[in-house]
């Protein structure tokens, strides 16, 4: 089947879609869009994490008929697309040493985007707990939490710093 | 396969008469982890999550219609005042990815005894509306599972939502798992206490081949609070600890990955005792939860 959505703003169409297809095979494998990982496959591990329609779900569980017409975000868009300047988000990681192996982080960047943006549209900063909360579908198999909540407080600060 | 989307409930109804084979998807977080790893190969998938009128609840004749395809994260934002013990079970479901896709008619639809939730729409007496071509229907939860992954539906009829009458008094759940986030349960209890019909409502989660009522321990605490609660006495320890003995007798567990038959005995017991201590110092507390409220 053909599938039509908005991905990171740019509309993409593709062809020869298989009904049973997940929207993280059609982002990798058909899009050219290999941000998002496939570990697990069953919603349990986060590293697939995308906004569908401003919401962060598990690609691997949205069958590919499913994002027909809505809009999807991946961790591709959140770089400057113009600039290639990283996201605060993406700068924190990197400058709190939250990246070990690097699989789950793609995850963990829109995640932790969506944990922000919320926070600073309410005026604060999410609190620890809250952290641990919304990151708590995004599973780290090099155990790297510290500096992961390390770089999730860096990228509040900086954003609520920048007022972005 | 093929992937049917229709718009409209009507139009979904009409798939599934001609298509009883078809797999219906929402949230696709039980059904496409059978997809991907080729357990699941379906004619066809209904999806219904173009449907608006599933996404929508609204209060009929007193009651929550909770629609079957709002996702828990909504359960726990939108109704988390009104349906206390379901919005407790949908915080402890998954993740907040998983809670932003998965839907209380998901969960009933796979019927799986470890469903999260199950227990709290035992104990809050919840109907499910089913409906076909040929009609809806109301199905009192308790009777919706017969089996192991098996529900009194008919192969025509999909969920259409869930009806639940906003609690007279307290509500509590309560869930074991290895952690806070992303477990199946080992075992589960909800608990609905219902002052208003001098009632009390149970429900037990992963304990038995289907999600089940603990109907000894309702009447024993049903029976033991007759007089307490206009009075609103303190609960002597040893009703709370007979009521998670009576909890624990009606499960049936097996031993599996998960945990063992013994464990999940023993943490039931333990489950449904804190949670009436919970409820009933909420109860004590509480000017609102008059017993002459409906």
């Amino acid at each position: 089947m053909r599938l039509t959505c908005t991905v990171n703003g740019t509309e993409q169409q593709v062809d020869d879609v298989w009904e049973g297809e997940s929207l993280l095979y059609v982002l990798r494998e058909r899009m050219g869009l290999p941000g998002s990982k496939n570990a697990c496959e069953q919603g349990e591990c986060g590293s697939c994490t995308v906004y569908l329609d401003g919401l962060p779900v598990c690609a691997c569980l949205v069958a590919a008929g499913q994002a027909e017409g809505r809009e999807v975000g991946t961790v591709e868009g959140l770089t400057d697309g113009d600039t290639g300047e990283l996201h605060p988000v993406q700068q924190a990681f990197l400058d709190a040493g939250a990246v070990q192996c690097g699989f789950c982080t793609p995850g963990l960047l829109v995640a932790t985007d969506d944990l922000v943006g919320r926070s600073l549209a309410e005026g604060r900063k999410p609190a620890d707990a809250e952290i641990r909360e919304a990151l708590a579908g995004n599973l780290c198999r090099c155990t790297g939490y510290e500096k992961i909540l390390d770089a999730v407080r860096l990228a509040a600060d900086r954003m609520s710093e920048a007022g972005r | 396969m093929h992937f049917l989307q229709p718009t409209t409930w009507a139009e979904a109804l009409e798939a599934k008469a001609a298509h009883p084979d078809a797999v219906a998807i929402a949230g696709g977080t039980d059904v496409m982890v059978a997809v991907n790893f080729g357990r699941l190969r379906p004619a066809r998938l209904l999806d219904l999550t173009r449907i608006e009128d599933l996404r929508q609840w609204d209060t009929e004749d007193g009651a929550v219609r909770l629609g079957a395809g709002v996702p828990y994260a909504r359960v726990i934002t939108e109704l988390g005042d009104r349906l206390p013990g379901l919005a407790m079970a949908a915080r402890t479901i998954g993740s907040p990815q998983i809670r932003n896709r998965g839907t209380v008619g998901g969960n009933l639809a796979t019927a799986s005894p470890a469903g999260d939730a199950h227990p709290a729409l035992l104990a809050a007496d919840a109907e499910v509306e089913v409906a076909s071509v040929r009609g809806s229907r109301r199905i009192p939860v308790a009777d919706f599972y017969t089996g192991v992954k098996r529900t009194a539906m008919a192969d025509d009829e999909l969920i259409a939502a869930v009806r639940i009458v906003p609690p007279s008094g307290p509500q509590q759940y309560s869930k074991i798992g290895t952690r806070n986030a992303m477990v199946i349960a080992v075992a589960a209890f909800g608990l609905a206490l219902h002052p208003a019909r001098r009632a009390v409502g149970t429900g037990i989660g992963s304990a038995a081949p289907t999600p089940r009522r603990a109907p000894a321990a309702e009447e024993f605490l049903a029976g033991e609070l007759d007089g307490s609660w206009d009075s609103r006495a303190e609960l002597p320890s040893a009703t709370a600890a007979r009521f998670g003995e009576l909890v624990a007798e009606a499960a049936a567990p097996i031993d599996d990955v998960r945990g063992t038959a013994r464990y999940r005995v023993h943490a039931l017991s333990v489950m449904a005792r804190r949670a009436l201590t919970w409820a009933w110092a909420e109860y004590r507390t509480d000017s609102r939860d008059s017993p002459k409220e409906a």
